[in-house]
C-alpha cells in the first residue's frame, strides 16, 4: 500500500506528478491511498514513487475533467481520478461514453466544481479596506466556497481587478493580489472588514430592480442558493421584497388611471409638428418617387422586407439597368446591386466599357422575396403578380427617366418589362422592345453566374460580358439595330 | 423640480429600466486587464452577480441615463403623460456608479438605456459619451450594453458599436399595427433599418482591409431585442413569426420576450393584467427550439391551439403528442436531427449519445446518465432494454399536463 499526500497550493500539478510515477511504477488504484494537506510533507517520500520522466499519454479531455475534479471537496476524489487513469490505460476511448458509471461520478464532480468557481466569482463581494485617492486602491472579501477553489479561480480576479490591491479570504486558503502579484497563504481566520457605503447604493439598486409583479422565489432560490446568502450584503433585503410584492402588485392594479401632466400635452404637439414641418421632397423627382415607394403596399412582400429599395442613378441617365428583386444586401442597405450579384455586374460592366454610374440601376420587383432559414434569408422568385404589381413603380420609374435603351437581366426583369419571362437562355444578347417601344437588351441576372460551377463560369460571364457590350455600342450609336420583334413579344426560335 | 440625492436618483432610474428583460454580458471580445492600467475583464461567458425575487438575474447595471421622455408609448412607465417621478443622471455619476459597483464585483458592466429627451440624436450623444469615457478616459474593459435609439443619426450609432459590446433596439410589440397603436411616436420600419444597419457595420467591421488589418470590431456581442407579450392581441405563431423574420434578417443575438407587467400609473389604453409568465416562458421554449433544435415554425403552429402555446406542457412535448407516428425513436440508430424530436432529450445529452453509441449500444440507465429526462422521455424512445407502453395511450398528454386546478369560492 502507498501512501501519497497533496499539498492544499499547488494541488493539481503534485497530483499529475504522482499519478505519473504511480502509473509508471504499474500500481493499481487499490494500492494507493490519496491524502491532502492534512498529514506532514515527510510522509510523502515514503509512499510515493519518484516522478517519472517517461510522458504518460493521456486523452486531453481527461487533464480538463481531472483539473476540475481534483478541487471537488469529496475525499474520494483522487482516487477516482486515479482510477479512472488506470482504466483509460485499458480503454482509450472510456471518456466518450457519459453512461459509463466512472466517468459520469468524475464528470458529474468537474460540474459541481465548475460551479462553485462561477457561483464564486458571480457572489463574491469586495469591500474597500484602503484610501479611496491611493494609486492602487484596496479590497478585500471573504468568501466560503462549497469545494476548494480559491486557486483555480484566482486568476478570473487578477485577470478582472488588475489595477488594484485585493484580497480574498476563506476557510481554507487566502489570496492576496499586490501591486500585480497574486500569492497564496494558508487560511486565516475571517477578518472583520470596514463598512463600504457602495453597498448602500447596491441594495437601492436591488430593491429598484426587482418587479413585485412578477414573483419567482423558486427561480430564485435555485439560482442563488440560500447557503450564499448570508454573505451577500444585498440577501438581507430578499424576505421584506418577497413579503411587500403582493401589496406592491396589488395597489398598482388598484390605482386608478391619472391625467397626464400639464407638460405632456405641449410636449406632444410640439413632436408632432416637428414632424408634420419635415419638407416633402419635390414632385416628380427621383425622392418622391422613393417616399411613395416606401409605403407601397400592392403586394403582401413589403410584410417581411426591411424596406422597399428605389432604383438610383443619374436622372437624366440614357441607360437603365434592370434586375429581379433587392437580395439580402439590399434590403439590408436600401440600395440597389449592392450584394454579391451587384459587385459582380460592377466588375463585368465596367470591362464592357458600360459606367453603372452612368445609368439608372433598380429591379423589377421592389421587395426582397425570401424563406428565413436560422440566421440567413434563402431567396425566393417573384411570381407573376408580384412582378405585374410592382411594373407600376419600373414605369413610373422609366418615365422619369427616360432612357434610350435598357438593359434586362434575367427572366423577372424581361417579363415586367416585355410581357414575356419565358427562357432567357434562348433570348439573351437580343434587342427586344418595352410595351411603349423602348430597346431591351436581354442579357442573363449576374446572380445566375454565381450559382454555376467553377468550370462554367468563365464562358457564361464572357456572353455576360458581350450582352453588356452590345448595350454599349448601341449606346454609342454603334452596331446595326437588330430587326425588333414582331409586336415586341418575341417567340423562342 | 426637487433635486433628487444620487440614491434617489438611482432608486427612480433603475426602477424605470427594470422592465427591460435582457440582462446578459455573453459574447464579445475577450478582455482583461493584467496590465494593470485598466480595471475590468470580459470572458466572453456571461456572470448573474444576483437574483432577484422576480427570478431575474443582475449581470448589469440596469439603468436609465433619464426616464424624461418626450414619447408617449402606452404600455410604458416613462411616457409622457405619466406622473412618474422623474430623474436624470450626469454622465459623471453613471460612470461613477458603473465604476465603483464593478470594483466590488456586483456587476459585469453597464446597460444603458434612456428616455428620450430634446431629440434622438442629442439622447443617443449623451449615452455615447458615457460610454466613451468609461472606456477612454477609465480604461474600462468590463461589458457595456447601449440601448439604441432607432432615429438617431447612423454615425452616433457607429461610435456607439465601436465603445458597446452589444446594441440592441427594441420592436416593443409583436406587429407593426401594434406598434402604431400603442408606440404612435416609434416606426417599425425605421426600428427594421437600424436593425439592419448594425448588422451591415458589424459585417463591414469583419473583413480584413486590403492591408490585412482588421478594423476595431463593431457590436462584437452582436444585437438583440426586446418584444412585449400579451399587451396587443398578437397570437404565439406571430410572436414566433416576427423572431423568426428578425434572427434571419439582422443576425440577432436574442430575440427577448418581456410578459407586459403592469407599471405603476398605467395608462387607460392598456389594461393591468397579471404578466402571462407561463406564455413568456413558452414562447422561450420554442424559441429555442427553432433556433438550436432544427424545427421549423409551421411545425410549432400546427401544435398550437388557435395559434397559442399550450401553457400546460412543453412545445417540444406538444409538438411529440401531435406526431406520435414518428416515435418511438431508436436512441441507438436514430440521427442527430431526430433524436433532437425526443422530449427530455436536450442538445447536450444528443451529443453525449452520439458519442458513448460509438462504442456500444445504450440502456435506459445509460440515458439517465446522460441527463436525459425520462419522465419526459421514456415515452418516446427506445433502447437496448426499453420500449414504451404508452405511446398508443388516447389521453397521453394528460399524463404530462398538471391536473386542472380545483376551482377556489371566494
Amino acid at each position: 500500500m502507498r501512501s501519497v499526500v497533496l499539498p492544499k497550493i499547488g494541488t493539481w500539478e503534485a497530483f499529475r506528478d504522482a499519478a505519473r510515477g504511480l502509473l509508471a511504477a504499474g500500481l493499481p488504484p487499490e494500492e494507493v491511498l490519496w491524502h491532502h494537506g492534512e498529514v506532514g510533507a515527510d510522509l510523502f517520500a515514503e509512499g510515493a514513487p519518484p516522478p517519472t520522466a517517461a510522458p504518460v499519454t493521456v486523452p486531453r479531455t481527461y487533464v480538463d475533467l481531472v483539473r476540475k475534479v481534483i478541487w471537488h471537496r469529496d475525499p474520494e476524489r483522487f482516487a477516482r481520478a486515479y482510477g479512472l487513469l488506470w482504466a483509460l490505460q485499458g480503454n482509450r476511448t472510456l471518456l466518450r461514453d457519459r453512461g459509463d458509471a466512472r466517468v459520469d461520478r468524475l464528470e458529474r464532480m468537474a460540474k459541481e466544481v465548475s460551479r462553485d468557481r462561477h457561483k464564486m466569482t458571480a457572489f463574491l463581494r469586495f469591500r474597500e479596506i484602503g484610501a479611496k485617492d491611493a494609486p492602487r486602491r484596496s479590497f478585500a472579501a471573504w468568501f466560503e466556497p462549497s469545494h476548494f477553489i480559491l486557486e483555480p479561480v484566482s486568476p478570473f480576479f487578477t485577470n478582472r481587478f488588475g489595477d488594484m490591491d485585493w484580497a480574498i479570504f476563506t476557510p481554507d486558503l487566502s489570496a492576496r493580489f499586490e501591486g500585480g502579484t497574486l500569492s497564496l497563504h494558508p487560511p486565516e481566520p475571517r477578518p472583520d472588514l470596514p463598512q463600504d457605503g457602495a453597498e448602500d447604493l447596491w441594495r437601492t439598486y436591488f430593491r429598484n430592480i426587482f418587479n413585485p409583479a412578477r414573483l419567482k422565489p423558486q427561480a430564485m432560490q435555485s439560482e442563488m442558493p440560500r447557503k450564499y446568502w448570508k454573505n451577500l450584503p444585498e440577501a438581507s433585503l430578499i424576505p421584506g421584497l418577497i413579503a411587500g410584492a403582493q401589496a406592491h402588485a396589488q395597489a398598482m392594479a388598484e390605482a386608478a388611471p391619472t391625467l397626464p401632466p400639464r407638460r405632456a400635452a405641449p410636449i406632444t404637439t410640439r413632436l408632432q409638428k416637428a414632424r408634420a414641418d419635415v419638407p416633402l421632397p419635390e414632385a416628380d423627382s427621383p425622392e418622391a418617387l422613393a417616399a411613395e415607394l416606401a409605403a407601397c403596399r400592392r403586394c403582401p412582400l413589403w410584410c417581411n422586407a426591411t424596406q422597399a429599395v428605389a432604383g438610383e442613378g443619374p436622372r437624366e441617365a440614357r441607360l437603365m439597368i434592370v434586375g429581379e428583386q433587392p437580395g439580402d444586401q439590399e434590403d439590408l442597405a436600401g440600395r440597389p446591386f449592392v450584394g454579391p450579384a451587384g459587385q459582380l455586374f460592377d466588375k463585368v460592366s465596367a470591362r464592357a466599357g458600360l459606367g453603372r454610374e452612368q445609368a439608372w440601376v433598380t429591379n423589377a420587383v421592389k421587395h426582397f422575396k425570401f424563406t428565413p432559414r436560422g440566421k440567413r434569408r434563402l431567396h425566393q422568385r417573384p411570381n407573376g403578380g408580384e412582378i405585374s404589381h410592382c411594373r407600376w413603380w419600373l414605369e413610373r420609374e422609366i418615365d422619369l427617366v427616360k432612357p434610350d435603351l435598357i438593359v434586362a437581366m434575367g427572366a423577372t426583369a424581361l417579363e415586367s418589362l416585355t410581357g414575356d419571362g419565358r427562357a432567357v437562355a434562348s433570348r439573351r444578347g437580343r434587342v427586344e422592345q418595352t410595351y411603349s417601344g423602348i430597346l431591351v437588351v436581354v442579357t442573363t441576372h449576374p446572380s445566375y453566374l454565381l450559382r454555376l460551377p467553377q468550370e462554367a463560369r468563365p464562358d457564361a460571364e464572357q456572353l455576360f460580358e458581350s450582352d453588356l457590350a452590345t448595350a454599349a455600342a448601341l449606346l454609342r450609336g454603334e452596331g446595326a439595330l437588330p430587326p425588333p420583334a414582331v409586336g415586341g413579344l418575341p417567340r423562342d426560335i | 423640480m426637487a433635486r433628487h440625492t444620487l440614491e434617489q436618483k438611482l432608486a427612480i432610474l433603475s426602477d424605470a429600466a427594470k422592465y427591460d428583460a435582457s440582462c446578459a454580458s455573453s459574447g464579445g471580445q475577450k478582455r482583461d486587464s493584467r496590465d494593470g492600467v485598466g480595471l475590468g475583464s470580459n470572458t466572453g461567458s456571461g456572470i448573474c452577480h444576483a437574483y432577484t425575487p422576480d427570478g431575474r438575474c443582475i449581470s448589469l447595471l440596469k439603468i436609465l441615463m433619464t426616464n424624461f421622455c418626450i414619447y408617449d408609448c402606452a404600455y410604458c412607465v416613462n411616457r409622457v403623460s405619466s406622473n412618474t417621478t422623474r430623474a436624470r443622471f450626469s454622465p459623471e455619476e453613471v460612470v461613477s456608479l458603473t465604476l465603483e459597483f464593478y470594483r466590488r464585483n456586483y456587476i459585469e458592466g453597464l446597460f444603458l438605456s434612456s428616455g428620450i429627451i430634446r431629440s434622438p440624436d442629442d439622447t443617443m450623444a449623451d449615452m455615447v459619451r458615457i460610454a466613451k469615457s468609461l472606456r477612454e478616459e477609465h480604461h474600462f474593459r468590463g461589458y457595456i450594453h447601449l440601448k439604441t435609439i432607432p432615429d438617431a443619426d447612423p454615425a452616433l450609432i457607429e461610435q456607439a458599436g465601436l465603445y458597446a459590446d452589444r446594441l440592441s433596439i427594441n420592436i416593443e410589440l409583436p406587429t407593426d399595427a401594434a406598434v402604431g397603436q400603442y408606440a404612435p411616436e416609434k416606426s417599425p420600419d425605421q426600428i427594421r433599418r437600424a436593425m439592419a444597419d448594425v448588422r451591415l457595420k458589424r459585417e463591414e467591421r469583419k473583413e480584413r482591409s486590403h492591408t490585412g488589418k482588421r478594423p476595431p470590431r463593431f457590436a462584437p456581442a452582436g444585437q438583440s431585442t426586446q418584444m412585449i407579450v400579451g399587451a396587443d392581441g398578437a397570437d404565439d405563431t406571430t410572436i414566433l413569426g416576427t423572431s423568426t423574420r428578425l434572427y434571419s434578417s439582422y443576425g440577432l443575438r436574442r430575440v427577448y420576450y418581456s410578459a407586459f407587467s403592469p407599471i405603476p400609473d398605467a395608462s387607460s389604453t392598456l389594461p393591468l393584467i397579471r404578466p402571462p409568465l407561463m406564455r413568456e416562458h413558452r414562447l422561450y421554449q420554442a424559441d429555442w427550439l427553432l433556433r438550436f433544435y432544427g424545427f421549423e415554425l409551421p411545425e410549432i403552429a400546427s401544435a398550437t391551439k388557435g395559434g397559442h402555446l399550450d401553457l400546460d406542457i412543453d412545445p417540444k412535448l406538444a409538438w411529440a403528442l401531435a406526431n406520435r407516428h414518428r416515435f418511438p425513436v431508436d436512441v441507438n440508430r436514430a440521427d442527430r436531427e431526430l433524436l433532437l424530436r425526443i422530449p427530455g432529450v436536450g442538445t447536450k445529452s444528443v451529443g453525449r449519445i452520439l458519442s458513448a453509441r460509438r462504442n456500444r449500444a445504450l440502456r435506459y440507465e445509460d440515458l439517465r446518465r446522460m441527463g436525459v429526462n425520462l419522465k419526459q422521455g421514456k415515452d418516446f424512445l427506445t433502447c437496448l432494454d426499453w420500449r414504451p407502453r404508452h405511446l398508443e395511450v388516447q389521453d397521453l398528454r394528460a399524463r404530462f399536463a398538471p391536473p386542472p386546478e380545483q376551482l377556489q369560492l371566494i
